[in-house]
């Protein structure tokens, strides 16, 4: 009993600290985001960071995803479909980019 | 007893499921996860096509005028204290702390679900009122959209999580609830993983590169 107790106890201070974790990340991100704006040079950049840092922190302590053997299944199919993602992305932004700059638009990406 | 700390399955864990039922719940689990990474892809294709229709403004409001960081934090925060404690109304199933517990923490879910969607159509009410409607240009439509399709989701998510506790009252905490509510917290934390990439790349994207 005291044994579930305790496990109890750290599974919840997981989904605590996650969520502690989560939200510094999105303070951090709207604080600068706030405070220098977006525009400015390499505010954007750190946003997106802090963007990728949470991902990662939800996967881990909300999803429990790590790379541990029972949770390789699931790390696999995240990661193919990261790249399937990835290759659309990309790939989208790539060729209509090129495309607009063909076209003269002026396209700032 | 099965060792219920070994996590036989990630993603949300309940633990003491029978042993029986073990194998079809992590097989039921698998193929949600493949649901959600699918769901994914058609999440990418619209955030590809917001990257590529952020330039095509028509002369029409671009995201200086339309978007309000505070009412975006304010959402960003109800939907990410949802993804806790949906975790924790888990918990409480597992470790058996009583129902009480269990339905105190996914009413909870349920309001902050509720408050997010309350706070995006205000959002997109505010947005429609100074010309920022879908038909005015690329971007507004690819912005109008990817943003209501997470907050369609969201709003399936909560009637989802309704009719879950309305079956818990009638038939009880049986396996197959249990095995459900692993799935909710599943997509209700992938929600929460869409929502950063679009407060990231729509909106802080938006108001960078618009």
């Amino acid at each position: 009993m005291d044994d579930k107790h305790a496990m109890h106890a750290r599974e919840r201070s997981r989904y605590v600290r996650g969520f502690l974790f989560a939200l510094a990340l999105t303070l951090t991100a709207f604080g600068i985001g706030h405070l220098y704006g977006p525009q400015t040079p390499y505010v954007y950049l750190a946003i997106g960071v802090l963007g990728l840092l949470q991902l990662i922190v939800q996967l881990a302590y909300f999803l429990h995803i790590d790379r541990r053997r029972d949770s390789r299944e699931d790390l696999d199919l995240i990661l193919f479909s990261t790249m399937v993602l990835l290759i659309i992305i990309l790939g989208t932004v790539w060729i209509l980019g090129d495309l607009h700059m063909r076209m003269h638009m002026g396209m700032q990406l | 007893m099965r060792h219920s700390d070994h996590q036989t399955y990630p993603g949300i864990n309940l633990g003491d499921i029978d042993p029986r039922h073990q194998q079809r719940v992590e097989t039921a689990q698998f193929g949600f996860w493949v649901f959600i990474m699918s769901d994914l892809v058609y999440f990418g294709l619209m955030f590809a096509i917001y990257i590529t229709m952020i330039d095509a403004q028509a002369g029409g409001p671009g995201p200086h005028e339309l978007f309000d960081l505070r009412s975006l934090f304010a959402q960003t925060v109800l939907l990410l204290t949802s993804s806790m404690t949906v975790g924790l109304a888990s918990l409480a199933l597992k470790y058996h702390l009583g129902l009480g517990r269990v339905y105190l923490w996914l009413v909870a879910t349920l309001l902050l679900g509720f408050g997010f969607l309350t706070l995006e159509i205000m959002d997109f009410m505010n947005m429609a009122a100074k010309g920022g409607v879908p038909q005015r240009s690329g971007f507004l439509s690819a912005f109008y959209g990817l943003v209501p399709l997470h907050g369609l989701h969201v709003a399936t998510g909560c009637l989802w999580l309704v009719i879950l506790m309305i079956q818990m009252q009638v038939v009880g905490v049986t396996d197959q609830i249990k095995s459900r509510l692993m799935r909710f917290g599943l997509f209700w934390h992938f929600l929460d993983l869409i929502w950063i990439g679009i407060f990231t790349i729509v909106y802080f994207g938006g108001l960078a590169y618009g």
